[in-house]
């Protein structure tokens, strides 16, 4: 045991005082945070203020159509086809709806907008938007609805409310961050398995590129050496993570103060389908008096749960996977291109975990889902999507011990096969190593 | 016990050759013993096997009196492999001091024996330098200096000279020497003859993983000594023909005879005494252990790993 200890505080001091770690861990998030700053600022703001006139012949909108956003409608009267072609060559406008004096309210005459400049998805969405409401609004007076009528057909609230059977309340807010926190969770761990499994499988192949395997193997059993390099590299791992949330958390802060107006443009703006559910939760926040419902959904996620079963199976993952990537690591010579091929095997599980992660955030009891909670190549990324949902709307409880317990017993397998490959290959040199090669080696008698 | 090392009846076979097939030899304490042999013939897999690395298939291995236990018998031993290197990013103390440790030294130990190497070598001043900066020798030197540091009573070392200078390796040699003075055995592994008629004491060569010569570097000379003798006189005789005598080469006034079986050499310098010539040098050639080896090795089955099928 200390002999394993000697070897990971090596690894760990060794690549803790270099001055890239340094440089890595505070200046990648930094980077990070300021190249998502830059997207989210110019997907939000649009170029300039569009401004649209409309020439309203059959005075359908009274003189007023609500501007939304970047689009300012100008409603004009009193001009033809003509003068609106020229006024729009000369820009006075960027684009014009022209609604003859024939329109009909209740027909199925579609309006043209005539525009100098080309006129992107989004903004044309907005455009439909504004007129939709409003041309609907004026064809239900046009019934002879009155205005009171109108105003409460449309603003009654008869949301539904989404309830468990064990009483508790489950709203769109809470299932929207649900959402948000398993499908970041099973990123994250995703990340860091790849991020940490390559560290390993690199410093692994250091003895072997520096020819002292030997010399160190003389001292040291290679199990020791194994577990010695896994832990030294899982706590810098570990250091890097912790110091990187922080900073995270720090700048999150920031970034109100940085983008006040974001929240608010945000809501009007599928900025990704993924984030669709996530944004009628934000604004399902807005709707319903904002903070006191986000506090209240958030009371209902068991974030000390979460939290836990984070720390369990990013542990646990990463234990499974970094002995893998160890037996890689010693069955490589020099040249790391070998490494490609026999990583192949390995990879593959990590990314099917997160495309059936994906479908979990959803559907967190469908088989998949519950296939990949429990089968432990996969289990750490998939589960987290399912406990975000909380127990046991999203997971039962026994479905996550056993998933805990298998995934144990994975790591203690893979360390095993592990081990056995890892002693014969770090003393190996000048053969191609394949799978098939490296299987008997695991299997062979010590 | 007078032996640091007795090897039983070690056996290591793989499914494509027999590696070790049956070795048994003693290494007795303070001496310098040479390990032989070609590539392939088993040594590093026999080397391995005493060092812990390997486990034997069968046999025993006893150290100091007391059966062989890999995990906490390593102290006693140093080992410097011929497949060798360091950490090239790490500093120099910081290395020696790291593998010191895990060889089971405590901080303080180690650095005071690092502190007494280091200057006995005279590589004081580079402490702080890391590995990658140093040439070919001083990283030698400093390999040299890890696998003797915790003063193990066994020292095994697989080719050391390979890319000394002469300075640098006569220093080493030097030390070997000290080493065993002090109590200290080592064994020696290598190909190079000469260095191992003038260091070693006892010599073992294996081949195809077999034994095949097991002695003092004397009593193999004299087992395979074929009776020639060199002989300088002041003049050339007249008769060179004699009935005890063969001659195998001549250069000028010096001879190389064969003496025949039932003679002894004081016929053949009676012969020539009686011919009033002036014996200036008279002496034996004894076989190099290169020929020895050679000749012992020539002609068996091929020199690199043989593929011997392993009967089930």
């Amino acid at each position: 045991m200390n002999k394993i200890f000697l070897v990971a505080r090596r690894e760990f001091l060794s690549r803790v005082q270099k001055k890239t770690f340094l440089l890595t861990t505070i200046l990648l998030p930094l980077l990070i945070f300021v190249f998502y700053a830059m997207i989210i600022y110019f997907s939000v703001k649009t170029n300039d203020n569009l401004r649209i006139a409309v020439a309203d012949e059959a005075n359908i909108l009274n003189g007023k159509i609500n501007s939304k956003d970047d689009i300012a409608f100008e409603v004009v009267k009193n001009e033809t086809v003509t003068s609106l072609n020229t006024a729009l060559e000369q820009k006075k406008f960027d684009g014009y709806i022209y609604i003859p004096s024939t329109y009909n309210l209740m027909g199925k005459d579609s309006l043209q907008l005539k525009s100098n400049k080309a006129i992107g998805i989004i903004t044309r969405e907005k455009i439909q938007k504004s007129f939709d409401d409003v041309l609907e609004e004026k064809r239900l007076l046009s019934l002879n609805i009155s205005k009171a009528q109108l105003d409460s057909v449309q603003h009654s609230n008869n949301r539904i409310k989404f309830a468990t059977i064990n009483g508790k309340s489950d709203d769109n807010t809470k299932a929207g961050i649900s959402y948000i926190v398993g499908y970041i969770s099973g990123f994250l761990i995703y990340i860091i398995l790849f991020i940490y499994g390559t560290m390993v499988m690199r410093g692994v192949m250091e003895e072997k590129m520096n020819r002292i395997a030997e010399v160190i193997v003389s001292s040291v059993k290679p199990f020791q050496l194994m577990m010695g390099k896994i832990t030294g590299i899982g706590a810098v791992g570990l250091i890097q993570f912790i110091i990187w949330i922080v900073i995270v958390f720090g700048l999150q802060l920031l970034l109100p103060l940085i983008f006040p107006d974001m929240l608010h443009q945000m809501q009007g703006q599928p900025i990704q389908p993924a984030g669709m559910q996530a944004m009628q939760a934000a604004q399902q926040m807005k709707a319903n008096g904002g903070m006191n419902e986000l506090m209240n959904s958030l009371h209902q996620i068991n974030f000390t749960l979460i939290i836990g079963c984070f720390i369990f199976y990013f542990l646990g993952g990463y234990l499974l996977y970094s002995s893998l990537f160890a037996a890689v690591g010693s069955a490589v010579n020099e040249d790391p291109q070998d490494a490609q091929s026999l990583l192949l095997p390995i990879t593959m599980p990590i990314i099917f975990a997160i495309v059936i992660m994906t479908k979990a955030v959803n559907e967190p009891n469908s088989g998949l889902a519950v296939f990949g909670s429990l089968f432990p190549l996969t289990s750490p990324i998939v589960m987290m999507a399912r406990i975000a949902h909380g127990i046991p709307e999203g997971v039962t409880l026994w479905e996550l011990l056993l998933s805990m317990g298998l995934l144990i017993c994975g790591f203690l397998g893979t360390t095993w096969v592990a081990a056995k490959i890892y002693r014969t290959g770090i003393l190996m040199y000048g053969k191609k190593i394949t799978w098939k090669e490296m299987w008997k080696w695991a299997v062979r008698k010590s | 016990m007078n032996n640091i090392l007795e090897l039983q009846h070690l056996k290591k076979y793989y499914a494509t050759q027999k590696a070790v097939d049956d070795i048994s030899f003693n290494i007795s304490k303070g001496s310098i013993f040479g390990l032989l042999g070609p590539n392939g013939a088993g040594k590093t897999t026999l080397l391995r096997m005493i060092t812990g690395i390997f486990y034997p298939d069968s046999g025993e291995i006893i150290l100091d009196g007391k059966k062989f236990d890999p995990i906490n018998d390593i102290i006693k031993i140093g080992y410097m492999p011929e497949e060798r290197g360091l950490y090239k990013k790490m500093k120099i103390g910081e290395q020696a001091l790291y593998l010191a440790q895990l060889k089971g030294l405590s901080k303080k130990d180690a650095l005071e024996k690092i502190k007494f190497w280091f200057k006995r070598l005279e590589m004081e001043s580079w402490w702080n330098k890391k590995v990658e900066d140093l040439s070919k020798g001083m990283s030698q030197k400093l390999q040299f200096v890890t696998t003797v540091l915790h003063e193990p009573k066994l020292i095994i070392l697989d080719e050391p000279f390979s890319g000394l200078d002469p300075v640098n390796a006569n220093l080493i040699k030097d030390e070997i020497y000290g080493l065993a003075q002090r109590g200290s055995t080592v064994i020696f592994s290598t190909h190079r003859m000469e260095q191992v008629e003038e260091i070693c004491d006892h010599i073992v060569l294996m081949n195809l993983g077999k034994k095949i010569l097991d002695g003092t570097v004397t009593d193999v000379k004299q087992q395979f000594k074929e009776n020639k003798f060199s002989i300088k006189l002041q003049q050339q005789p007249a008769n060179k023909i004699n009935e005890s005598f063969e001659l195998i080469d001549q250069k000028e006034n010096a001879f190389t005879v064969k003496i025949k079986d039932g003679y002894r050499s004081n016929d053949v310098l009676q012969f020539f005494i009686q011919q009033n010539i002036t014996v200036e040098s008279f002496n034996e050639i004894l076989p190099s252990l290169n020929d020895i080896f050679i000749q012992l090795v020539e002609g068996t089955k091929s020199v690199s790993r043989a593929f011997q099928q392993v009967p089930a």
